[in-house]
């Protein structure tokens, strides 16, 4: 088998040491090996979104990724999102809006609609349904999600710090 | 297996030039990774090549623009002078799976994965883009249409690879399309996916065509007879039609689930004719 090879990586925020196999995926790394099980399995060849993590400020589905290339990198997965045991105004309103059924989608929803909305306060409807092109829910129909979405852009944009 | 992630071209090639069995770049991952993790590819060696700094940057002078292949699709369509100049070469790129996908994806990765559906490659094609590529032998530009050779296989030597795709500066009245044609509107595979890129002259003449045709063929195809049939005149009706001849005769499909040959063949020309219009309305704005 081959040699382990040691990453160093900060995930949410931490910095992060762990072991992986030169072929292992970041996703598997994350569940495996550093237990994060917040980021979901659900295709495991991209065209799901289940595990969708945030890298260097762009979101990639860590299946497609080898851990190995986590090496120095910034990583938000899930598990980052909620600060200080306070939920994202996302995580709120996916509640509120009950955007989710079985919920194994939600996690990779949240760190994508995240990302979007870190972009762009104030996105279209199109946007949004654009943007989460790549998240597949087998349950909701995606309207509640696209409410959540925007209702947590108002929130978010009302909470925001005038510059 | 093992993993390598070097920080300069010369290492990447020496890597890949001396790796006993299987030795894959590794860009975006989203073709690679995929294979390896369903048992379809099982590299001896992956050569990450996105630690050799300059390829992760896109350069513009007067010999055109350099896009690093370390490039993803976010960075390119999110590129003010690629988005201007080269919309088709952008679209096409775009078409390339979700945003998740985008974060990762490149063309250079589209183009040695050497699907005959890949949607970026009748995009470079058209706009008669060339590779850089880095071996033990120095290195050469070519053309974008002569690296693939077959389904998931390249021309490119043990120990190359490319290190840019390179877009020619553009010419006066010049414009460029991607329009692919697939079962679904989002992540799907194309049926056929045409590039156009055209040349006006001030009359309004066509000067230079480069049709090129995806998915209809073991590799992307270069339709010199299509363009042949826009040249000279002033793109109306009947030129079109010549030209969605020529393209329908070029088609060598296979019959899958999203077509069948004939089917395929037929709608080329539609889905050609298509491309023209929008690259012919860009040529003349
Ligand atoms: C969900 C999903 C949707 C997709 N949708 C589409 C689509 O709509 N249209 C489409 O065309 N494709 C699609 N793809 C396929 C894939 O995303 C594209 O082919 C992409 O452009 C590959 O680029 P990459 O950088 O990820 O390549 P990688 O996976 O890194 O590499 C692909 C191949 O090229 C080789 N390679 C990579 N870089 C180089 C280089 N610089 N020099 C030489 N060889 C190199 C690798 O060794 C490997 O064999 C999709 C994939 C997924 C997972």
């Amino acid at each position: 088998m081959a040699k382990k090879l040691h990453v160093t990586t900060e995930i949410n925020g931490a910095e992060t040491e762990f072991l992986a196999r030169p072929d292992q995926t970041l996703l598997s790394a994350l569940r495996d090996e550093l237990h994060l099980f917040g980021t979901k399995e659900g295709c495991g060849s991209g065209d799901c979104g289940a595990c969708s993590v945030e890298v260097d400020g762009r979101v990639v589905c860590s299946c497609t990724m080898l851990a190995a290339e986590a090496e120095g990198r910034r990583i938000t997965t899930i598990e980052g999102v909620a600060q200080g045991g306070e939920l994202h105004p996302l995580q709120r309103h996916f509640l509120k809006e009950a955007a989710l059924q079985c919920g194994f989608c939600t996690p990779g929803l949240i760190v994508a609609a995240r990302n979007l909305l870190d972009r762009n306060p104030d996105p279209t409807e199109q946007e949004i349904r654009f943007w989460l092109a790549g998240n597949l829910c087998r349950c909701t129909g995606y309207d509640k999600i696209v409410r959540a979405v925007q209702a947590a852009a108002a929130e978010l944009r009302e909470t925001a710090p005038a510059d | 297996m093992r993993y390598a992630a070097p920080e300069t071209v010369d290492e990447a090639v020496a890597l890949l030039a001396s790796a006993e069995g299987g030795a894959y770049p590794l860009a975006g991952g989203t073709d690679l990774v995929v294979q390896m993790s369903s048992g379809m590819r099982a590299p001896a060696l992956v050569v990450d090549i996105k630690r050799i700094g300059d390829l992760g940057r896109i350069v513009s002078d007067a010999s055109g623009i350099r896009i690093g292949a370390a490039v993803c699709g976010a960075e390119i369509t999110g590129n003010a002078e690629i988005a201007s100049k080269w919309p088709g070469f952008a679209e096409a790129m775009d078409y390339i799976g979700s945003m998740q996908i985008q974060s990762r994806a490149t063309p250079a990765g589209n183009l040695c994965n050497a699907s005959p559906a890949a949607d970026c490659v009748p995009g470079m094609v058209a706009a008669g883009a060339t590779v850089t590529v880095a071996g033990p032998g120095g290195r050469r530009e070519i053309p974008v249409e002569e690296v693939p050779a077959g389904p998931g296989r390249t021309t490119l030597a043990p120990g190359e690879f490319v290190i840019s795709v390179n877009l020619p500066p553009k010419p006066a009245r010049t414009g460029d399309a991607y329009v692919r044609f697939t079962p679904r509107t989002e992540m799907d595979i194309a049926v056929v996916g045409v590039g156009v890129c055209l040349t006006l002259d001030e009359g309004g003449t066509c000067t230079a065509a480069r049709v090129a045709v995806g998915a209809v063929a073991p590799t992307v195809l270069l339709v010199r007879e299509a363009g042949a049939a826009l040249v000279g005149t002033p793109v109306d009706d009947a030129a079109m039609d010549a030209a969605a001849e020529a393209v329908r005769a070029a088609c060598r499909p296979i019959d899958d689930k999203r077509g069948s040959a004939a089917y395929r063949t037929r709608i080329s020309g539609t889905i050609f004719k298509r491309a023209a219009g929008v690259a012919l309305a860009r040529a003349r704005a």
